[in-house]
């Protein structure tokens, strides 16, 4: 089967700065995938090559099997982008938008899938109101139904849930889940790695222009051994002994520690060791590893040249 | 490749529908501007100039004032929309979808002749009240108003693409188009003008665009009605071939 989105070799550089450095991936048809990274890693700038926004100097990009520059009217129909900025048209009413949308698609008579979308999105309300007169999370809703209005096969959220409300957390991710289920592919970037956690099937980690990591999200769970324990001293501090355990932060005045822990059987060990040394335990949680600690180890990883791509 | 197409349609017709929204800005001010012309330049210079034989000063500036009217506001029309596209963000809605070059292209040049005309016909009905005005070669007018408005829509296009600021295009505006408009004749016969400043009046395409727009009015010209037809027709194919250039390589659009 054609890859929904091929990826190969993709460099892009602006006034000598190289945003992607040879960017090579497929996201299958049917995928629910993540892109991930941290601020200036590339991965609006890849969003953009895919889209069409940005040509890459070298390398290329196909939807479906089209490529996004030679054959962009049908690469372009397979596409569905929601933008990063809340960019909106001051001068039309949410279904004015969303109609003309959908004519740039080329699509007549499209009230009835338009309706579905608004409904989905719970924007039917707001039909008639003028765009300006929308708070931020609505005009972000319109954002997601402008990128739907063509029905593509392939969907890019380009951070769709920063800055907003749960209430449109949870009816996006309702909405896209449906439609995955239903056979569409979506590619996500996101700086809240729980929804990619939540969400995606298989991850690829940016970092300075660079994939630094590419697998299946149970794959990518399973590098970090263990689980983190968190304890809050009431009184006492972390024995010298337990200090190489630490994972990445003290806070809490210094008397809460997360400590690495590979076993369950450790536990018991550690809280020994705390008795001894005099520390008294306030408070004690037991967390498992998630796509957080993961994405710290491989970013940091990745620092010291570690590329780690499955 | 269907130039009619939906996408096409859309497009323009969103682009109508975004002046027509705020008519009063784009399509009133205007007139009135026009009307103010005419009765100041009118009330002054008539009986004391004659520009063409047998026709007052205020008859022949009526059809200056017409044409100058839907050469500026069919440029204002896609520059402004375009400007207001791109430092808003929302021209990505326009570049995301899979419209051609010719489509983006064609669909503001229409909608920029649309909004010419509106204009020139809103100043026409006011200011033909204030003028005995004939219609010697109707075909003419038709002609020139639609080739000079496609025109300065199409300047717009490449205006609003070059520029990243609203004050570039304010430049791109004031020091060329109107510029280019007020010494094309609008005012005045160019016979009028000394020998150097008559050799370069035919160095600006606007005043083939006007000179001919008023010929279709009075069947007097300073240039064949043919010879302006020609240069303007080439004009329009060049400008339109630039356009077409620039949205095809993406230039300050596609990064």
């Amino acid at each position: 089967m054609t890859a929904a989105i091929q990826i190969d070799s993709v460099e892009k550089s602006y006034k000598g700065f190289k945003a992607l450095k040879g960017v090579s991936l497929n996201i299958e048809q049917g995928e629910f995938f993540g892109l991930l990274g941290p601020n200036g890693a590339g991965k609006t700038t890849l969003i953009s090559t895919i889209a069409g926004l940005i040509r890459p100097d070298v390398g290329s990009v196909r939807i479906h099997g089209h490529d996004v520059v030679r054959d962009f009217r049908e690469a372009r129909m397979k596409l569905g982008v929601v933008p990063q900025e809340l960019v909106f048209d001051p001068f039309f009413t949410v279904r004015e938008t969303l109609r003309l949308q959908s004519g740039y698609f080329g699509l007549k008579n499209n009230d009835k899938w338009i309706d579905e979308v608004m409904e989905n999105l719970d924007l039917t309300p707001k039909a008639d109101v003028n765009m300006r007169a929308l708070s931020g999370g609505m005009k972000r809703r319109v954002l997601v139904a402008q990128a739907l209005v063509h029905k593509p096969p392939v969907i890019v959220l380009d951070e769709p849930t920063a800055g907003v409300d749960v209430e449109l957390r949870q009816t996006l991710w309702k909405f896209i889940s449906r439609l995955n289920r239903e056979g569409h592919t979506v590619v996500l970037t996101t700086h809240y790695l729980e929804e990619a956690q939540a969400m995606c099937q298989r991850v690829a980690m940016l970092k300075t222009g660079n994939v630094v990591a590419l697998d299946t999200m149970s794959q990518l769970l399973r590098r970090v051994s263990g689980s983190s324990l968190v304890v809050h001293l009431k009184h006492g501090s972390l024995p010298e002994g337990l200090r190489h355990l630490v994972a990445h932060d003290e806070n809490n005045g210094g008397k809460a520690y997360t400590l690495r822990v590979n076993e369950y059987s450790e536990v018991e060990g550690i809280l020994a060791r705390l008795r001894e040394s005099g520390a008294e335990i306030d408070e004690m949680q037991l967390q498992q590893a998630d796509l957080e600690d993961i994405f710290i180890q491989i970013m940091e990883g990745a620092s010291q040249a570690g590329v780690s791509v499955r | 490749m269907n130039t009619f197409s939906v996408g096409f349609r859309t497009l323009f017709f969103k682009e109508i529908l975004r002046f027509w929204k705020v008519a009063t800005q784009t399509i009133a001010a205007p007139v009135v501007s026009a009307m103010l012309y005419l009765l100041i330049f009118g009330h002054v210079l008539d009986g004391r100039v004659e520009m063409l034989d047998g026709v007052s000063y205020t008859s022949f500036l009526v059809p200056g004032l017409v044409m100058m009217s839907v050469l500026q506001n069919a440029f204002a029309n896609s520059s402004s929309s375009l400007i207001q596209s791109k430092i808003t963000g929302n021209l990505v809605f326009i570049l995301l979808p899979p419209l051609s070059h010719v489509e983006i292209l064609s669909a503001y040049v229409v909608a920029s002749i649309v909004r010419g005309l509106a204009v020139g016909f809103g100043v026409f009905v006011i200011t033909a009240w204030f003028a005995h005005l004939s219609f010697v070669a109707p075909l003419w007018i038709v002609v020139f108003a639609l080739l000079g408005a496609g025109i300065l829509g199409t300047l717009g296009v490449i205006a609003g693409i070059w520029a990243e600021k609203f004050d570039q295009l304010a430049a791109f505006q004031n020091f060329l188009i109107t510029p280019a408009t007020f010494l094309a004749g609008v005012f005045y016969s160019i016979k009028k003008l000394p020998p150097f400043w008559l050799a370069v009046s035919h160095f600006n395409p606007f005043f083939y665009m006007i000179d001919g727009f008023r010929y279709g009015f009075f069947g007097q010209s300073d240039v064949s009605p043919w010879t302006s037809l020609a240069i303007v027709a080439v004009f329009f194919v060049a400008l339109a071939a630039i356009a077409i250039n620039l949205l095809r390589r993406g230039y300050k659009l596609r990064h």
